[in-house]
C-alpha cells in the first residue's frame, strides 16, 4: 500500500446549493479535503447527509456552486460541459450501486464502450478481454447482455468498464448495495486488489464492514465533514 | 465505417427492440414516399405523353377570332363552342367568311386550309341520351384531313362519321341512326353513321374521339350561322414554313386591329405543360401532407424512445459520452426509420407508380424515362429528410438531459 503524497483530488471550501422554490438547500457546506494518489477512502454518512452530492462533484457530473475543486491538478469549475465529459471518460471510472450497464450492449461491448469513445476505434489489443478475465468474466459470459447476468456478474462487468481507460480515480457509489453479502465480499476483494496495485479509490457506503476495506474514512453530516 | 460505430449499433438495436412501433412509424414514411413519387411520375408521364402527341401536330396552325383576352384553349369543343339553341352567337367572336378567304389566299399555297364549325350538343340513340361534339366541315376537305378506321366518308347532309369513343359508349356501328339535339327543346335531326374514325388522342386541330363529323350544310342546317366559323385550321406541308405562314396571317389580318389569333403547337404545349406542372405540384403537395402526418408519427416514436431511454442516456453521459454523440445516436435512429421507410417506399413507388400511370395516363411508354423515374429518389430524399428533421428535437432533448437526473430515472 504505497501512498504517495501527490494530491489527486483537492476540495477547497466547496459549497453546493440547490435553489428550490421553498428556499435554497445547502447540500455541501464549505467542504475542504485532499485525497492523495493511491489512497482508498470511504465516505460515510446517513442518507441525505450530502455524500452522494460530494461524489457527484468529484465525478464531474455536477459542479460546485462555490469553492475550488481540482482533479489531477485541473480546475473543474473552469471547465465547460465538453471538457467535463472528457474528464469523466478519461480520468474517472464510475461504479454504481445499480451497475448501470447499457442493456442493449453485451458485457464485452459495455466494457469496450468507453474505450471506443476515447480512441474512436475498436480495441484490437485484447485489453478489454484481459480486463474481463481479471474481474472473473469469461469469454462465454462476455457475449451475454446485462439482463442475462447475475448482480455480481454485472458489477464485475461494471468494474471492468470503469477501468478500461485506465482512470486516475475510481469512484464507487454503494458498490455492494444491490448484492448479497457473499457477492459483496467478492466485489470488495476485487476493489481491494485494484487498490493494492496503486489505484485511487473513493467509495460511498453506509455499511461499516464494507468501509473497513478502506484505509481512511471521511464522515459527512449535514453537508459538512464531521 | 458507420456500421462499426457503437452508437449506430445501439440505434439499430433500439429500433429492433421496438420493432412493431418502428415499423408502424416507417409505414407512414412508406405511404408518403409512394404518394409523392406516384403523383410526380403521373404528372411527368402526362407531360411526356402530351408533348409527344403535340409534337406530331407541329405543322398545324389554328386561327381563331381575337376575343381580347386569352382566347380559346385546346381545339374545338373548348372555349370555341357556341351556346346550344342560339342560332346566332352574339357574345362570341367568330371568323367571318371574308377573313377565311383572306387566310386561304395567304396560306392556301403552303398547305390545306379549312374552316371548322363546332359545338357541344345533346344526342339521342334509341332511348339513350348523351353529349357529343358536333363538327361541321367542308365535305371536300374531310378525306384530306381525316383517316377512316371503317366505312366511308359522308356524301350527303344526313350522313356522318363518328369518333371511336362514341362507338364504345353507345354501341354504335356503321348504319346506326342517331338524333342530334335535345327533343325536350324542340327539333332534332336524324343522321346515319357511315364511317368510324380511328383513335387520335389529343390533337391541336380537331378532337374527334368523341365527335360527330358531318358536312358544313348539315351543321348550319341545325345551328345556322353560315359563314361564321369557330376556327380555321391550316395544315402546313413544310414544317419550316409554319412560322412564315403564322407571321403572314398575323401581319395581314391584324394590320388595322386585332382580328385573329394564331395558335401553334409550341404555344399550346407551353400552356399545357405549365398547367400540368401546376397540377402536379398541387397533387404532390397534397401527397406531401401524408408525409407531414408521417413526420408527426416519427417525432412521437422518437420522443417515446427518448423517454424510455432516459436512464440509458444518463449512463452514457456519466461514463463520458459527449452531448453530440447522444444527439448522433438518436439521429441515427430517425435516419434508420427514414431509410427503411424511404427504401421500401421507393420499391413500392415503382409498382404503384406504374399502376397509377397506367390507369391515369393510359400508357406506360414513358414510365422508365429519366423525367419520370427521377421522382423516386426525389420522394425518397424528401422522406428521409423529413424523418431526420423529426428526430432533431428529440435528439436535442436527449442530449441536454442532466446526467444526475437521468440516472435517477427508473
Amino acid at each position: 500500500m504505497q501512498v504517495s503524497q501527490r494530491p489527486v483530488i483537492v476540495l477547497d471550501r466547496v459549497t453546493k446549493v440547490y435553489p428550490l422554490p421553498a428556499g435554497d438547500v445547502v447540500a455541501l457546506n464549505n467542504i475542504s479535503l485532499t485525497i492523495n494518489e493511491g489512497e482508498f477512502v470511504t465516505i460515510m454518512g446517513p442518507s441525505g447527509s450530502g455524500k452522494s452530492t460530494l461524489l457527484n462533484q468529484i465525478g464531474c457530473l455536477d459542479v460546485p456552486t462555490s469553492g475550488d475543486l481540482s482533479l489531477n491538478g485541473r480546475d473543474v469549475r473552469a471547465m465547460n460541459d465538453r471538457e467535463l465529459t472528457d474528464l469523466r471518460l478519461t480520468t474517472i471510472g464510475y461504479i454504481f450501486q445499480k451497475f448501470n450497464l447499457i442493456p442493449l450492449l453485451t458485457a464485452y461491448e459495455n466494457v469496450e464502450y468507453p474505450y471506443l469513445m476515447k480512441h474512436r476505434k475498436n480495441d484490437d489489443t485484447g485489453h478489454v478481454r484481459r480486463l474481463l478475465s481479471q474481474v472473473g468474466i469469461d469469454e462465454a459470459l462476455a457475449t451475454h447482455k446485462p439482463p442475462e447476468l447475475s448482480g455480481g456478474q454485472q458489477q464485475r462487468v461494471a468494474i471492468a468498464r470503469a477501468l478500461v481507460n485506465d482512470p486516475a480515480i475510481l469512484l464507487c457509489d454503494e458498490p455492494t448495495g444491490n448484492l448479497d453479502s457473499q457477492t459483496g465480499i467478492q466485489i470488495m476483494e476485487v476493489l481491494a486488489g485494484l487498490h493494492r496495485r496503486g489505484r485511487t479509490i473513493i467509495m460511498v457506503t453506509h455499511e461499516r464492514d464494507i468501509a473497513a476495506y478502506a484505509e481512511r474514512t471521511i464522515t459527512i453530516r449535514d453537508g459538512r465533514v464531521a | 465505417m458507420i456500421g462499426k460505430d457503437i452508437l449506430f449499433r445501439l440505434s439499430v438495436r433500439s429500433v429492433r427492440l421496438h420493432l412493431l412501433r418502428s415499423i408502424l412509424a416507417a409505414l407512414g414514411i412508406v405511404i408518403g414516399v409512394v404518394a409523392i413519387a406516384a403523383m410526380g411520375m403521373m404528372g411527368a408521364n402526362m407531360t411526356l405523353s402530351v408533348t409527344e402527341d403535340l409534337s406530331k401536330m407541329a405543322n398545324i396552325l389554328v386561327v381563331r377570332a381575337y376575343t381580347g383576352g386569352g382566347g380559346g384553349f385546346i381545339g374545338p369543343g373548348g372555349g370555341g363552342s357556341r351556346v346550344v339553341g342560339s342560332s346566332q352567337a352574339s357574345d362570341e367572336e367568330m371568323i367571318t367568311e371574308d377573313q377565311f378567304r383572306d387566310i386561304d389566299r395567304i396560306a392556301g399555297s403552303y398547305g390545306t386550309v379549312y374552316y371548322v364549325y363546332t359545338q357541344s350538343d345533346t344526342i339521342e340513340i334509341g332511348d339513350r341520351r348523351g353529349r357529343a361534339t358536333i363538327i361541321g366541315l367542308d365535305p371536300d376537305v374531310v378525306p384530306e384531313i381525316l383517316e377512316l378506321a371503317d366505312g366511308e366518308y359522308p356524301k350527303s347532309t344526313t350522313s356522318v362519321v363518328i369518333g371511336p369513343r362514341l362507338v364504345d359508349r353507345f354501341a354504335l356501328k356503321l348504319g346506326s341512326k342517331l338524333d342530334i339535339g335535345d327533343p325536350d327543346e324542340g327539333t332534332t335531326t336524324t343522321v346515319r353513321v357511315v364511317g368510324i374514325l380511328p383513335e387520335r388522342g389529343m390533337t391541336l386541330d380537331l378532337n374527334t374521339d368523341s365527335a360527330i363529323i358531318g358536312s358544313d350544310k348539315l351543321y348550319t342546317g341545325i345551328y345556322g350561322g353560315e359563314g361564321e366559323y369557330d376556327q380555321v385550321t391550316i395544315a402546313v406541308d413544310n414544317l419550316d414554313e409554319v412560322a412564315t405562314v403564322k407571321e403572314e396571317i398575323l401581319a395581314q389580318l391584324n394590320r388595322k386591329e386585332e382580328e385573329v389569333t394564331v395558335q401553334d403547337s409550341s404555344r399550346i404545349l407551353e400552356s399545357i405543360t405549365s398547367t400540368l406542372s401546376t397540377m402536379t405540384s398541387f397533387v404532390m403537395a397534397i401527397a406531401g401532407i401524408s408525409l407531414m402526418v408521417a413526420a408527426v408519427s416519427i417525432f412521437n416514436v422518437m420522443m417515446m424512445s427518448v423517454t424510455e431511454r432516459v436512464r440509458e442516456i444518463g449512463i452514457l453521459r456519466s461514463i463520458g459520452t459527449q452531448k453530440s454523440d447522444v444527439r448522433r445516436m438518436f439521429l441515427y435512429e430517425a435516419s434508420i426509420l427514414g431509410l427503411v421507410g424511404g427504401g421500401i417506399g421507393a420499391v413500392m413507388s415503382l409498382v404503384i407508380g406504374y399502376m397509377v400511370v397506367l390507369g391515369m395516363v393510359g400508357t406506360t411508354e414513358f414510365f422508365f424515362a429519366g423525367e419520370s423515374l427521377w421522382y423516386i429518389p426525389f420522394a425518397m430524399a424528401v422522406g428521409i429528410t423529413i424523418c431526420i428533421i423529426s428526430g432533431v428535437y428529440p435528439a436535442w432533448q436527449a442530449s441536454n438531459l442532466d446526467p444526475i437526473e437521468a440516472l435517477r430515472a427508473e
